[in-house]
């Protein structure tokens, strides 16, 4: 049994049809690639599997584990051991990134960790990132730039320990120094935590240094292809157009 | 597409709403209305000197002459005719909270009052209905030459001459008609003078605590702070709910020295059947400091503009607010700056949150004279609407009457965003949490601005206001 089992699923924003009979099956620890033109429904997939409210599911199933999440809100998914890093992390004045991450731990377990074991294994994953630890008691992603915001959110994924973490364009808007690094935190969720991940990207750059499974492309809303890591590469030569243009006859 | 909205119980308020039933006899009370003949009958009572008798009835002759105002929240639910205008406990005022008859400690016990007292504070005094039932400073404060006394003992004492220099000369009776009002039917509040140079290291403390139904609270807080002196006063207000409109028309007047400084700090949360209609008003000295931090969570209706005027060149103000209006809240409140003085400052910020078809608006002004010149000022208000029925306004009035002068404003109105509270929920927080959450990281710059117990009640506030939060 996969760890995620999406069945037939067709889903709407405002009544318009964004994603069609989607079918993708994702095991424990399997790193799967989800690329596709801009205004695929990429990030509607994402979004939709960790439960966002704004879209609206009109066929099909989502197993997680077993058990059936379509109804389940967002938080009950990530007690299950879901997680997405955001596209657009949003600010959240008022609390800092160590409190923040250390009261959804509790809240995820329903035990209070040690300050000490917290305030350490924070240093160390931020140590992964090069996040430069003063950020540790800023307010979350409060005047935050981009590539800070990613690196919070992979730091959030790496303290959280999810089994099957998205990434939605973590890779987006990101110099190359920053998508080295924020590589290397999702390498060591990889390893370290056995985790599952979906990556939705369209383009190619955080790809480079990280093992694949399995690459998926979506365009207009279906999934038009399966295939392995060498189809990443195919994408860096060729593009979309192969796809693209099949659906333009 | 159809999104549930969030939908926001009422406040569980068991915490303020106990109330005490009083027993027959126990109480001594003047009769319901406003006559020349209730107003003598509160003088006598309270053993006035003659020169406040004289002040009341002329209080009340302005109260008459003087019109509502038609520029604000309705208040025509308030009937001056249905409120008792004097209560108190036959007791009178003690000194240790043993004293205190048992009903009304236990109601001081449960509000955390002697708690309070004894882990944070330098003084303390607690007034039940229009008198106050307990006073108590520490010694180490009195041996400072610090005096923290009830108004009714000041008005009589040592201090007197400089008590009647002051009073209602900030705020007079023919400022507006409530304020006509307080001077009619004024009683109870406190009385506070630091010697020069005198720094109080903790704050002073009054609780107001309006238990009976139909009846008005009229305290009045006078502070003097003289040169070089620096005080922190705290002022708390609950009232259990009644059906019955009930009427707080209190009046506070600060005096900061030259160089002195005066933190003025108010948790308000008076329950949502009253009609809050207070003025407070502060002049400051050259060079001193004046800070307002006010938190507005309860009444009915409320019309709450703390003024500063800033007299003496180099002078300095800053007011920090909060104000939550709920359902059947309609609370209109903000702040009053003049600049008269050279190279002044002033800084304003606020924040405002309405839910439940609250209505909450922000109104200020902002007044820079001719002579203040190179004076600083800044109006920043923020107002975060939780659902589609509640409504927030801001009206910021600015009369600038010099070139030399640097002023900024900044205005944001905004609703809880879906995305930050569906951001919060991958994460396993739940939704009552997160939203609490988000409306806390709101209110975060007022709650810095509160001593710690404070800041943990204002959030304990928040947290109750939001529980029931969910469609």
């Amino acid at each position: 049994m996969a760890l995620l089992e999406i069945r037939d699923l067709s889903v709407a924003v405002d009544g318009n049809p964004i994603l069609k009979n989607i079918n993708l099956n994702i095991g424990k620890g399997e790193t799967h690639v989800l690329m596709g033109p801009n205004g695929a429904g990429k990030s509607t997939l994402g979004n939709v599997l960790m439960g966002n409210p704004a879209y609206e599911i009109t066929g099909g199933s989502i197993y997680f584990n077993g058990l059936d999440i379509k109804e389940e809100t967002a938080d009950k998914r990530a007690k299950a051991g879901m997680f997405m890093s955001f596209q657009n992390p949003l600010e959240v004045p008022g609390i800092t990134v160590s409190s923040f991450i250390r009261n959804a731990i509790s809240q995820k377990t329903g035990e209070k960790i040690k300050f000490s074991e917290y305030r350490k294994e924070l240093a160390a994953d931020m140590e992964i990132l090069d996040f430069d630890k003063a950020y540790k008691d800023r307010d979350l992603n409060v005047g935050f730039s981009g590539g800070e915001k990613k690196k919070a959110e992979i730091l959030q994924m790496l303290m959280l320990k999810p089994k099957f973490a998205i990434l939605d364009e973590t890779d987006s808007g990101l110099d190359v120094d920053a998508v080295r690094t924020v590589s290397a935190g999702i390498e060591e969720y990889q390893k370290h935590e056995d985790g599952a991940l979906l990556i939705i990207t369209h383009s190619t750059k955080i790809l480079e240094s990280l093992h694949v499974d399995y690459t998926h492309v979506l365009v207009k809303g279906e999934i038009v292809a399966d295939g392995d890591a060498a189809l990443v590469d195919e994408i860096n030569d060729n593009g979309f157009e192969k796809w693209t243009e099949r659906e333009a006859k | 597409m159809d999104r549930e909205r969030s939908e926001v119980n009422d406040i569980d308020r068991s915490l303020y709403d106990f109330r005490y039933e009083e027993k027959e006899g126990e109480f001594y009370r003047v009769k319901e209305g406003l006559t020349p003949d209730i107003v003598t009958e509160i003088s006598k009572e309270k053993h006035d000197p003659d020169w406040m008798l004289d002040f009341r009835l002329k209080s009340l002759q302005i109260y008459n002459d003087l019109k509502v105002p038609d520029w604000g929240p309705d208040i025509s639910g308030l009937n001056m005719d249905d409120i008792v205008t004097y209560v108190r406990h036959k007791t009178g005022m003690q000194a240790t909270w043993e004293d205190v008859p048992e009903d009304i400690k236990n109601t001081f016990e449960r509000l955390g009052i002697p708690e309070a007292e004894r882990t944070s504070l330098a003084g303390v005094g607690a007034q039940y209905d229009s008198e106050l039932v307990y006073h108590n400073v520490r010694e180490e404060v009195l041996e400072q030459g610090v005096i923290y006394t009830d108004m009714e003992s000041a008005l009589t004492g040592e201090y007197a001459d400089m008590v009647r220099e002051h009073f209602m000369k900030l705020v007079p009776p023919t400022d507006h008609k409530f304020a006509a009002l307080h001077g009619a039917v004024w009683s109870g509040g406190s009385f506070v003078y630091v010697p020069p140079g005198v720094k109080v290291d903790i704050p002073l403390q009054s609780y107001f605590r309006l238990n009976a139904a139909g009846a008005g609270q009229f305290e009045h807080t006078l502070i003097i702070v003289s040169e070089d002196a620096d005080l922190h006063f705290i002022e708390g207000c609950s009232a259990p709910k009644y059906n019955v409109a009930n009427l707080h028309a209190g009046c506070v007047e600060l005096f900061v020295g030259k160089n002195a400084r005066l933190r003025y700090s108010t948790i308000e949360n008076w329950s949502k059947n009253m009609y809050n209609l207070n003025t407070k008003r502060a002049i400051c000295e050259e060079g001193a400091t004046m800070e307002w931090v006010s938190g507005s969570f309860g009444s009915h209706v409320s019309y709450l503009y703390p003024m500063t005027i800033l007299k003496g060149n180099d002078s300095h103000c800053e007011f920090t607010g909060i104000t939550f209006a709920g359902a059947g809240q309609n609370l209109d409140t903000g702040a009053k700056i003049v600049h008269t003085g050279e190279r002044t400052s002033s800084f304003i910020n606020t924040k405002s949150i309405s839910k439940s078809g609250g209505e909450s608006t922000f109104r200020s002004a902002l007044t820079i004279k001719e002579k203040a010149k190179d004076a600083k000022a800044s109006v920043s208000c923020a107002s975060l609407m939780l659902d589609d029925i509640s409504r927030s306004d801001t009206i910021p009035a600015m009369d600038i009457r010099t070139n030399e002068a640097d002023v900024g404003h900044e205005a944001k109105i905004g609703r809880i965003s879906d995305d930050a509270v569906f951001y919060l929920m991958s994460r396993g927080i739940s939704e009552e949490d997160a939203k609490a959450m988000i409306v806390s990281g709101f209110a975060d710059n007022v709650s810095k601005e509160l001593p710690l117990e404070y800041a943990v009640e204002m959030n304990n506030l928040i947290q109750l206001e939001m529980k029931g939060a969910i469609g």
